[in-house]
C-alpha cells in the first residue's frame, strides 16, 4: 500500500519506511515555534524538566505577535520572559518589535521552514506551514516545553483525507473562498485528527499565498494538519530562502485515504462565512444586506503581499463608507515595507483606512481593532466564534481580501463586482 | 472516583469561550478559572464545586492551542469532561496538564444538566447515579497510560532526558 505525504515525512522523521494511520510514533522535529500567549508558560514547564538549555538553538523560533507592540503591563510582561529565555538560552530566531511578523507568514519567508520539514508550534495555526509541502501541526504550551528539551515529540498518525479542486478560478474567487466554502460542506469537525491533503489543477493555479491561507485554515474543520505537494511554485519560494537543505515529497498513486472530497472552484462565488462558526459559508450574494462596522485586512491567514494588491486594487479611487473603520495590517516587517514601496500603503491612507504594524491584534480580540457590543465586521482572518474580535454581542464575518475590501467601500457585505 | 454534578453543554463548545482572549495576558490558573465559560455561561464560576463534571457533544474545545483553556477548566475545579469528541489540540493539551477527558457518546446522550455522576478513571466506567444507568468510555491507549502514569508530559519529558544524559 503506497503512502501519503504526510504519511512519508513521518516516516522520515521516526526512521521508518512508512507509517499507518492510528500508529503512534516518536518524531524529530525541524522547528518549535512559541508566541507571545503560548510561550511563557512554556518557559515555566521547560524550567521544571531540568534541561540545561534548548536542544538546538537555530531550531526554536520565539514570536511575540499576538499582543504586540505590548497592549498592557500584562503583555509587556509576557512578551520580557520571551525575550530574557531568549536571551539565556542564546536562541537565534526571537523577533523583536521592529523586525517581527506574525508568526505563519513571518517564518516560512525568513525561510525557517522547508518542504518535508516536521515542525510542531505552540499556536493552532501552525498548520500554515503545510502550503510548503511540510507537516506541521499546532499544540499546546506543554508538547512546546517538552519539545524544546528533546526536539522531538508524539505523534498518532493521522488519517489521510484528500480533496480535489477542479475547474478554472471565477474571478474575486481566491484560496480563502476555497477553504471556507470546504468547511462549510465539511464542517468544523468534517476533518477531526485527521490529514486534509489539497489537491487538483486548482490546486496548481493558486499561488502561494492562497496555498498558505488554505492550509492556514485546516484547523478550523478540526484537522491535524494541511498540506500541499510541493511543485515549481513552491520550489521557486524555497529557493533564495529556505535556510538548511529540504526534501520534496508526494503521495504515492496508491496511497490510502478514508475520504475524497471532490470541489468544483468554477461554481464558486466569493465566500463569506456568517457567524459564530466558519462552516457558516454562503455566497456573498446571499450577504449583501448586511451592514458593517468594521473590516479587517490581515492576520496570519491573509496579510501576505497578494492579499493587500488585491484589496488595493479594489480601494484604489474610493474612499471607505462613512460608518466603517477600515483597519489594514500587514503580516511582516518585509510586506509592510513592500506595501509602502508598491504605494499600496498610499492607497490604503487616502481611501480612509488606518494601517498598522505588523499584529495579531484584532483577530483575538486583542488589541487595534477590537468591537463593542452589538458592533458588526468583516474579516480576513480565520475565526468568527461568540467575541472573538471583541464583545460577546459583536458579530465577526470571514471572507478573502477582495471582499473585505469592496464591503468597507460599500458600509455592508459586498463583492467588489458591485463597485463597477 | 471522581464524584459530582453535570454542567452540560452543547458542540462546537470552543477555546474563545472556554477562556476569552482578553484574560490571555495571565497564566494564572485562579484567575484564568475566575473568568472559565464566561461568554457561554456566566454563571459557571459561581456553581461550579469541585469534582464536577463537564457533559457536551461534538467537537469539545475546537479553536486556538491556548493551553490556558483545560488550565482554567481544571483550575475551577472540574474533575473530568466527556463529550462525544474533543478538538486534537484540547485533547492533547488537557492530558498534559493533567485535565481527565472521556469520550462516550452514549453517555452523552443519557445525562442531562444537573445528573450526579461517578467515573473511574481506571477502567473508563461512568456510572450516573441520578437514573441508575452506566456507560463504559474507551480506556486510554497505552502510551497514555504511561505518559498519565508519569504524571503528564513535563515529568515524561523529564524521565526521558534523564536517560539521555
Amino acid at each position: 500500500m503506497g503512502q501519503t505525504i504526510t504519511q512519508k515525512i513521518l516516516a522520515a522523521h521516526c526512521g521508518k519506511d512508512g507509517v499507518d494511520p492510528g500508529e503512534l510514533i516518536n518524531a524529530r522535529l525541524d522547528l518549535v515555534l512559541g508566541n507571545d500567549i503560548t510561550a511563557p508558560i512554556a518557559i515555566r514547564e521547560f524550567e521544571k524538566i531540568g534541561a540545561k538549555t534548548v536542544f538546538d538553538k537555530d531550531r526554536v523560533a520565539l514570536v511575540p505577535d499576538h499582543s504586540t507592540p505590548n497592549k498592557d503591563i500584562k503583555s509587556a510582561e509576557l512578551v520580557k520572559i520571551l525575550r530574557d529565555f531568549a536571551k539565556k538560552h542564546n536562541i537565534s530566531y526571537f523577533f523583536e518589535i521592529g523586525k517581527m511578523g506574525i508568526e505563519h507568514t513571518l517564518l516560512p519567508d525568513e525561510g525557517l521552514v522547508g518542504p518535508g520539514d516536521a515542525v510542531i508550534g505552540a499556536d493552532s495555526h501552525t498548520c500554515t506551514y503545510g502550503a510548503l509541502g511540510a507537516f506541521s501541526t499546532g499544540v499546546g504550551s506543554t508538547d512546546l516545553a517538552s519539545a524544546m528539551a528533546l526536539g522531538e515529540t508524539w505523534f498518532k498518525v493521522p488519517e489521510q483525507m484528500k480533496f480535489v479542486y477542479y475547474g478554472t478560478f471565477p474571478k474575486w474567487v481566491g484560496g480563502k473562498d476555497l477553504i471556507l466554502h470546504t468547511i462549510g460542506k465539511i464542517g468544523v469537525d468534517g476533518a477531526l485528527y485527521r490529514s486534509m491533503e489539497f489537491t487538483g489543477e486548482a490546486i496548481s493555479e493558486l499561488d502561494m499565498a492562497g496555498r498558505f491561507t488554505m492550509c492556514n485554515m485546516a484547523i478550523e474543520a478540526g484537522g491535524k494538519n494541511g498540506i500541499i505537494a510541493p511543485d515549481d511554485k513552491t520550489l521557486d519560494y524555497a529557493k533564495g530562502r529556505t535556510k538548511r537543505s529540504y526534501e520534496v515529497y508526494a503521495s504515492d498513486a496508491d496511497a490510502e485515504y478514508v475520504d475524497v472530497v471532490e470541489i468544483d472552484v468554477s461554481k464558486l462565488e466569493p465566500i463569506v462565512s456568517f457567524p459564530h462558526l466558519p462552516e457558516n459559508a454562503k455566497p456573498v450574494s446571499e450577504a449583501t444586506h448586511i451592514r458593517l462596522d468594521q473590516s479587517v485586512i490581515g492576520s496570519c491567514t491573509n496579510g501576505r503581499m497578494e492579499d493587500l494588491r488585491i484589496a488595493a486594487g479594489i480601494l484604489k479611487g474610493h474612499k471607505v463608507h462613512p460608518d466603517v473603520r477600515l483597519i489594514i495590517i500587514p503580516a511582516t516587517q518585509e510586506i509592510y515595507l513592500q506595501s509602502i514601496k508598491e504605494g499600496l500603503t498610499e492607497i490604503f491612507v487616502e481611501a480612509g483606512g488606518a494601517v498598522s504594524t505588523p499584529t495579531c491584534g484584532p483577530c483575538l480580540g486583542g488589541h487595534m481593532g477590537v468591537l463593542a457590543e452589538g458592533e458588526r465586521a468583516i474579516a480576513t482572518t480565520n475565526r468568527n466564534f461568540v467575541g472573538r474580535m471583541g464583545h460577546t454581542k459583536s458579530e465577526v464575518y470571514l471572507a478573502g481580501p477582495a471582499v473585505a475590501a469592496a464591503s468597507a467601500i460599500l458600509g455592508r457585505i459586498g463583492s467588489p463586482e458591485e463597485l463597477r | 472516583m471522581i464524584k459530582g454534578k453535570v454542567h452540560k453543554y452543547g458542540s462546537n463548545v470552543d477555546t474563545d469561550v472556554i477562556i476569552p482572549a482578553r484574560y490571555l495576558n495571565t497564566t494564572d490558573p485562579d484567575e484564568l478559572a475566575s473568568h472559565c465559560m464566561e461568554d457561554i455561561d456566566s454563571e459557571f464560576v459561581n456553581k461550579v464545586k469541585p469534582g464536577d463534571i463537564m457533559v457536551a457533544e461534538d467537537n469539545f474545545g475546537c479553536g486556538s492551542s491556548r493551553e490556558h483553556a483545560p488550565i482554567s477548566i481544571k483550575a475551577s475545579g472540574v474533575g473530568c469532561v466527556i463529550a462525544n469528541t474533543f478538538a486534537r489540540i484540547f485533547y492533547r493539551n488537557s492530558l498534559n496538564v493533567g485535565l481527565p477527558i472521556l469520550e462516550c457518546p452514549e453517555a452523552v446522550a443519557g445525562i442531562s444538566e444537573g445528573d450526579e455522576l461517578e467515573i473511574d478513571l481506571a477502567t473508563g466506567g461512568i456510572t450516573n447515579v441520578s437514573t441508575g444507568k452506566t456507560y463504559q468510555a474507551k480506556a486510554f491507549p497505552p502510551f497514555m497510560q504511561q505518559l498519565i502514569e508519569l504524571g503528564g508530559l513535563i515529568n515524561y519529558a523529564k524521565t526521558k532526558l534523564g536517560q539521555r544524559q
